[in-house]
């Protein structure tokens, strides 16, 4: 190996179901530890809301999609002399194969850093793992890897029903899953074979435990388990969704090491040089073994065991594959002890999982071995009670802990057991609190007892504390409910005391957590560390509270789901840069394990925990800061200014009763009738009658928009009366308690926003982002253009003007967003947030103003000023947004109201077509070779599309449409062929022309002015999801997407750096 | 049963009290930790441990029970023992009893429910020091314990090794050919396993045994085991390696056996502040880039520049570069600070026993 000076780095692009912000996390430690070695890094990655994107990071970043294509153009332009494809998740790693497989890298002489190819691929091929594994006489699962579906129905009958099926190259699980019998084998093998030709088809090990090691190794073959870490739910539940503890806690020392020895074997024989997961089964009746598979790579999991254990593996992977060895690197928190050591842990950590499944109608909310969770919230506690209950408020879904939770609950209880959903952990509760024993708990979930007997202290302790009152309890008994993880709300609402009082009640009794440090060593050696959190089982902190005038407490977003993501993180990670950078020290709140705000050289103080109000006001109350910064980690933060300005913390920025007043509906309104700002006609109405009678007064389509009962009541659109009673009476969504707002909905109008910093209500930057769909696609899942192309200087100027005149009145200090509806040089406003939104690292890095840093200027009344243009640029930044429609079965994959996408991407361009053709083979859109299926609904709309139809002939497509379509087209001219719906039952069908793969590409619109269309369409949606076909379902985007194909070819896009466009 | 409570009072007078479990009665010892988070039945069964009061740093224990399947000798040897959290319902299928019930069956008084944490912290700063732990139905006088605290006789003046060596001799694997003494200086099972394994006859001899009765079996070689206390104690068995030494016989020793050949070549041995008691000490073999990862459980440590020049240093401690093990030029005797037989820890090293079979004759 050459001494490497020039590296290439792969991203892992969007954030998607089974490939999130963890890798923003890995590659950005790789970034730091090449270049702490004076080693350039070129990295490629489209995924702008990244910090590895960020100034600082990369010597020169791309951003483009993560393809060969776009590499190898990216490798010929920079040459550099080595790759490194292991922080990228499996993107980066299937982009590396194939520049490995295609001569790419060979012929540009760059060679791979780290694990060798050849080892990848003996790890992602399954077959080729399970042989490698077996030379050694290591246990793997009774199968094999099969490539057709006769194969696999041989083999399951050899091996016996059910059988597990598993997809190569692949993360998250996708394309896995149970087969009970032939039939759905077969069903199952068609699927996963459109993922790839090869699928393990083995014995299902039901009810066996999964455990996983985290293994690092270098060139001398130094091999230690950095990390391991025991599932809740056993095999069949992908780890991505299973609740996770680590280290172990029901393993003897035995199992331990056994497993740890096998590990080590294993990797060693597989050759990696670097990091790695190693997942096992074992059989809680008799300790046998198997292993399951080998990430030769970092992964979620790494990044789990990284925060769980304060071990930086990404940054020592990264040295390690620039040819360390690991008793030479430093153990980066003691910084006197060697990285060659495996953490010992004084405290228990608990992740569980991040679903938003609520957000998509029809989808499953079982859980299996397929990933559908989003994010993941990670809770430290020195008790096993404390830890899940806090991860179990961490999840912001309504929760209270495990128990004390209202409005909770379970038609059928031992099916939601035996058959789980991303409820189960509640429904154990459930169960225990209503007299089911642990045993028969395990039968129907094959979880440990150790866990279940846990949970029942948690719901044994809530029995024991219900209805008494508050000062009757003793002291022993509520420090012992602050042990076992009770919050003073749940405290509250067992006792019938508001929190307040729960609060002083346990202040008076001196009831208060300690802070401790995560050291990697059990306090056996003094750590620099200021990796802490908090907790009640301990009697000293193991910090002191200097009272330095300088600290400022930033919130974090918490957990990613859809709708929050990594855009929060950048937000707060650039907050807690510009601070520091002016002589701020920086305490960071933030759970998410998957984030970069939770490295702890990002700030001087990580307090790894709760972003609860008690929380929060705890951490306050010890470190006594300057204030608190509420407006870069989104909502979460957001929320807690009402309770902060009550209880008189000092919050940074915007006075917290403007948010308040930004927030709720009613002030907003008022405020913008005061300045003469327009706003669709809105009113919150409290019973079916009042809501029919003013939707029939202002006309439909309206928006309904429920109270905010429990997470997950979606807002949505009605087109008529009936609908809007039908609407209403579901779920009773309205009553006078819980009233709703309905507003006019407006059709044909454009969306647009402005991301802006202001100071003392004075506006000193601000972005126009302009969406291509109409209004009625959430902001979220939106194709934003910065510098907008389509608007009219009138508009913007009245844009500008609104934003002037709502930040002075808000007297806005910070950042805000404001959303607009545009039509006829009209504008509308629909909301106003008080904090960073989520495009402002878009907007930021396309515009070259870093909003971040102007917004941290205004929030502490230092002078700001900005003199940068977001308007005048000579290129255009197009933001796309990534959905993981195909990890969920059965969702209508189309854009509405509420939000759908779990990441973006944004690519920069000579124009709008360019930044949005790069945009959309980012987030992993194919370009049709030669057939395209045509569906769109509604009379104006196929109008509309009538001049992209012709585009798309004149460039010789063949057009296939569906019957209205077909004879419109065909009337007008556009020769198409018809094909039938799946349940017209008749040929030809579209069915079978997606199945043989000779549709390349789905335009299938839903008619925006009518109600719910028929369900034909949303099948042929969901197939074309299924069996991965590119679709378009949005008129605008179709229409755009057309006149770029037109425009440009693919081998045109220009390849260029970001700091090139500047 | 009624609840107990539980006192530790260290020599410096501070207080840690709690529920207690166990056995109800009062001990005195010497306060250390171990950062291991599995093994609590092989660690509280290590006869190292022998008068000491035992913390374990990971905070919940006890989950999987107690199966003497795993015991490192037949009991345990601690003198008391101070958890964060127990676990009194245990789960495993090899569980026999629950940690409670065992300790409270052989005499040995427990303490929960402290911050274990500030206590390691403690130990670690003012160094290893003795203690007195009560457990009692009653509330403990913390008066009179702060009292007996102070006067905790010094372990460091007794001969810890012949309070645990084997009585008698006995020999495993009695058919095999080859033989190897074992000097019991308080030995852990699984170095018996790990030899007995390797299809070795084992002669496991009292520590006190001469070189004479050692010759008297015609051993191959001479395993010198780990155990308690400060190695300069021992001077039997110093006197004993050293004359097996002049016999160029092979001698492996572990642990307290790696001070016991420092000493017997005349090098000198020191106690360390807090000691070295886990699972994951980092052990750098001299000269090369390896490093292994090693359980320990020892306090005293040999000061390798006291060692004759025919002696090098082996293994040192990646982490504080205290010495790990030793080797002697001719290859026939070498020792580790480690303990190679693992239970509890990392098995990384048992390819030891092996290279001290190569050396056989
Ligand atoms: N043989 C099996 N029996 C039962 N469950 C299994 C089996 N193999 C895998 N699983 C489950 O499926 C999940 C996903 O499998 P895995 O190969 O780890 O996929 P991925 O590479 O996508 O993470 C595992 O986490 C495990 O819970
Ligand atoms: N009155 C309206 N007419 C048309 N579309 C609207 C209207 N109000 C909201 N929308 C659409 O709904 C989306 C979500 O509404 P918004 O109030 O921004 O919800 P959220 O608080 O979830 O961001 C917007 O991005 C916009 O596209
Ligand atoms: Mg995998
Ligand atoms: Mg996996």
């Amino acid at each position: 190996m050459s001494k490497p000076r020039k590296v290439l780095l792969l991203g892992s692009g969007a954030l998607k179901i089974g490939e999130a912000g963890e890798f923003d996390y890995s590659g950005s430690q790789a970034i730091k530890a090449l270049k702490e070695e004076g080693v350039k890094v070129i990295l490629v990655n489209p995924n702008i809301a990244t910090i590895q994107t960020s100034e600082e990071m990369a010597d020169r970043v791309y951003f483009l999609p993560v393809t060969a294509d776009f590499v190898e153009k990216v490798i010929i332009r920079e040459k550099p002399d080595s790759l490194l494809l292991s922080f990228g998740g499996q993107t980066a790693l299937n982009c590396g194969v194939d520049l490995w497989r295609s001569g790419v890298l060979k012929k540009r002489r760059v060679q791979v850093l780290g694990t060798p190819v050849e080892t990848i691929e003996n790890t992602e091929d399954r077959k080729l793992f399970y042989k490698k594994l077996r030379e050694i006489k290591l246990k793997t699962p009774r199968g094999r890897a099969v490539r057709s579906v006769e194969e696999g129905l041989q083999t399951a009958a050899a091996v016996g029903y059910p059988v597990m099926t598993r997809v190569a190259y692949a993360l998250g699980g996708r394309g896995s899953g149970i087969c009970a019998t032939p039939q759905e084998l077969r069903a199952g093998l068609s699927r996963a074979f459109t993922y790839a030709p090869q699928v393990l088809v083995e014995e299902y090990l039901a009810g066996w435990k999964e455990v996983e090691y985290e293994v690092v190794r270098d060139r001398a073959d130094n091999c230690i388990t950095v990390c391991n870490m025991e599932n809740f739910d056993p095999m069949g539940i992908h780890t991505g969704e299973s609740i996770v503890i680590a280290p172990s806690q029901t393993l003897t020392n035995s199992e331990y090491h056994g497993l740890r020895a096998v590990a080590i074997q294993a990797i060693r024989h597989l050759g990696i040089v670097g990091e790695c997961n190693i997942q096992f089964a074992l059989n809680p009746a008799d300790g046998d073994y198997r292993i399951i598979e080998v990430n030769a790579r970092l992964s979620r999991s790494s990044a789990l065991a990284s925060k769980a254990t304060g071990y930086p593996l990404a940054f020592v992977a990264a040295k390690l594959a620039l040819g360390h060895t690991l008793p030479e690197l430093p153990n980066s928190i003691t910084r006197v002890t060697s990285a060659c050591f495996e953490p010992a842990l004084d405290y228990l950590v608990v992740k569980i999982p991040r679903w938003d499944l609520k957000k998509f109608a029809r989808v499953s909310k079982k859980i299996g071995s397929e990933m559908k969770s989003v994010g993941e919230v990670m809770a430290i506690g020195r008790s096993f009670e404390e830890a899940i209950q806090k991860a179990a408020r961490m999840l912001q879904v309504g929760m209270y802990g495990l128990v004390c939770n209202r409005n909770y609950s379970f038609r059928n209880l031992e099916k939601e057991l035996a058959q789980p959903t991303d409820e189960r952990l509640f429904g154990i509760a459930e169960a225990l609190k209503k007299g089911m024993t642990v045993e028969r708990i395990r039968e129907l979930t094959r979880i440990d007892r150790w866990f279940l007997d846990k949970i029942r202290n948690i719901v044994e302790l809530e029995r024991h504390l219900n209805g008494r009152e508050l000062k009757d309890i003793p002291t022993g008994l509520l420090r012992k409910a602050k042990q076992k993880g009770f919050s003073d709300k749940q405290l509250a609402i067992l006792t019938g005391a508001d929190e307040e009082a729960v609060r002083d009640r346990r202040q008076k009794l001196n009831i208060k957590p300690v802070v401790k440090q995560i050291d990697t060593l059990a306090a056996e050696y003094p750590a620099k560390t200021n990796y802490l959190y908090l907790t009640y089982n301990g009697s000293e902190d193991d910090v002191a509270f200097e009272p330095v005038g300088r600290k400022v407490l930033v919130l974090g977003s918490g957990s990613y789901s859809i709708g929050s993501s990594v855009e929060f993180d950048w937000c707060c990670v650039s907050a807690a840069r510009a601070l520091r950078r002016l002589g701020y020290s920086v305490l960071m709140v933030n759970y998410n394990p998957e984030t970069v705000s939770t490295d702890y050289d990002i700030c001087d103080r990580l307090y790894f925990d709760e972003l609860s109000f008690e929380t929060v006001r705890d951490i306050y109350e010890k470190e006594d800061p300057l204030g608190l910064v509420l407006s870069m980690g989104g909502q979460i933060p957001n929320n807690l200014a009402p309770k902060c300005r009550r209880a008189g913390l000092r919050v940074l920025g915007t006075p917290p009763e403007k948010i308040d007043a930004a927030e709720n509906r009613r002030t907003f309104s008022k405020l913008l009738d005061e300045l003469g700002v327009d706003q669709p006609p809105w009113r919150e109405l409290r019973s079916v009658g009042e809501a029919e009678e003013f939707a029939g007064r202002i006309g439909y389509p309206v928006l309904v928009r429920p109270s905010y009962v429990l997470s997950g009541s979606a807002m949505g659109v009605v087109f008529d009366r009936r609908d809007l009673r039908r609407y209403l009476r579901q779920a009773s969504r309205v009553s006078p308690e819980y009233p709703v707002v309905i507003s006019q909905f407006i059709l044909n109008a454009k969306e647009v926003e402005m991301d802006a910093v202001a100071e003392k209500g004075r506006v000193v930057v601000s972005a126009i982002v302009e969406h291509v769909e109409n209004a009625g696609v959430h902001s979220g899942d939106a194709t934003m253009v910065l510098p907008p192309q389509r608007l009219y200087i009138e508009t913007i100027r009245k844009i500008r003007d609104t934003g002037r005149r709502i930040a002075a009145a808000l007297d806005i200090s910070g950042p805000f967003n404001i959303q607009f509806i545009a039509k006829d040089n009209e504008i509308k406003v629909i909301e106003c947030n008080l904090r960073a939104s989520r495009s402002f690292p878009f907007v930021s890095k396309v515009s070259g103003v870093n909003f971040i840093n102007l917004a941290v200027r205004a929030l502490l009344g230092r002078p700001v000023s900005c003199r940068r243009s977001t308007l005048d640029l000579n290129y255009v930044g197009v933001k796309a947004p990534q959905f993981s429609f195909s990890r969920l079965k059965g969702a209508d994959p189309t854009l509405g109201v509420e939000m759908a996408s779990t990441g973006e991407v944004a690519c920069l361009g000579r124009d709008v077509q360019e930044a949005f053709l790069k945009a959309i083979l980012a987030v992993g859109f194919r370009l049709p070779q030669k057939n395209i299926l045509v569906s769109v609904g509604g009379e104006a709309p196929k109008h509309r599309f009538l001049e992209s139809a012709r585009m798309l002939r004149t460039m010789d497509y063949n057009l296939f449409a569906t019957e209205n379509t077909s004879a419109f087209l065909k009337k007008n001219g556009v020769d198409n062929e018809r094909l039938f719906k799946v349940h017209e039952r008749r040929k030809p069908n579209i069915k079978d022309h997606l199945l043989r793969g000779e549709i390349h590409l789905v335009i299938s619109i839903p008619d925006p002015a009518t109600k719910k269309e028929f369900d034909s369409y949303a099948t042929l949606r969901r197939m074309a999801v299924d069996y991965s076909v590119p679709l378009l379902t949005n008129l605008q985007i179709a229409e755009l997407f057309v006149q770029a194909l037109a425009a440009k070819k693919p081998e045109d896009l220009e390849i260029k750096a970001w700091d090139e466009y500047r | 049963m009624t609840d107990l409570r539980a006192a530790l009072v260290l020599e410096d007078g501070s207080v840690w009290t709690g529920p207690g479990f166990g056995a109800p009665g009062r001990v005195a010892g010497e306060v250390v930790f171990n950062t291991g988070m599995v093994g609590y039945p092989e660690s509280i069964t290590d006869p190292s441990y022998h008068g000491q009061i035992l913390c374990q740093t990971y905070p919940l224990i006890g989950n999987y029970g107690v199966d003497p399947g795993r015991f490192e000798s037949s009991r345990p040897r601690i003198q008391g023992y101070l958890v964060a959290e127990l676990c009194r319902i245990p789960s495993h299928r090899t569980s026999k009893l629950t940690l409670d019930d065992w300790l409270r069956q052989n005499g040995v008084p427990g303490l929960q429910g402290i911050d274990t944490r500030a206590l390691t912290k403690r130990l670690r700063v003012k160094g290893v020091m003795p203690g007195v732990l009560e457990v009692s139905d009653k509330e403990p006088d913390l008066e009179q314990l702060r009292a007996l605290a102070k006067r905790v006789p010094d372990l460091q003046a007794r001969d810890l090794v012949a309070e645990v060596t084997t009585p008698e001799l006995k020999i495993y694997n009695a058919s095999s050919r080859r033989t190897v003494v074992l000097l019991d200086c308080g030995v852990k099972e699984s170095i018996i396993r790990c030899l007995v394994r390797r299809k070795l006859r084992v002669v496991r001899m009292p520590a006190q045994s001469s070189a004479p009765q050692v010759m008297a079996f015609s051993p191959a070689g001479v395993v010198i085991s780990n155990g308690p206390g400060d190695p300069q104690k021992c001077r039997k068995t110093i006197e004993t390696a050293g004359a097996l030494m002049r016999a160029r016989l092979p001698l492996f020793g572990i642990c307290l056996g790696n001070q016991i050949l420092a000493l017997a070549a005349g090098g000198r041995t020191y106690k360390l502040k807090f000691g070295h008691r886990g699972q994951n000490q980092p052990c750098l073999e001299v000269g090369t880039k390896r490093c292994f990862i090693t359980s320990q459980n020892h306090g005293y440590a040999v000061d390798t520049d006291s060692l004759p020049s025919e002696w090098r240093p082996w293994f040192v401690n990646a982490n504080d570069r205290t010495n790990e093990g030793l080797l002697h030029r001719s290859g026939l005797f070498s020792s580790v600070q480690f303990h190679p037989e693992a239970a509890p820890g990392p098995t990384d090293t048992e390819f030891l026993f092996d290279a001290f079979l190569e050396r056989l004759p």
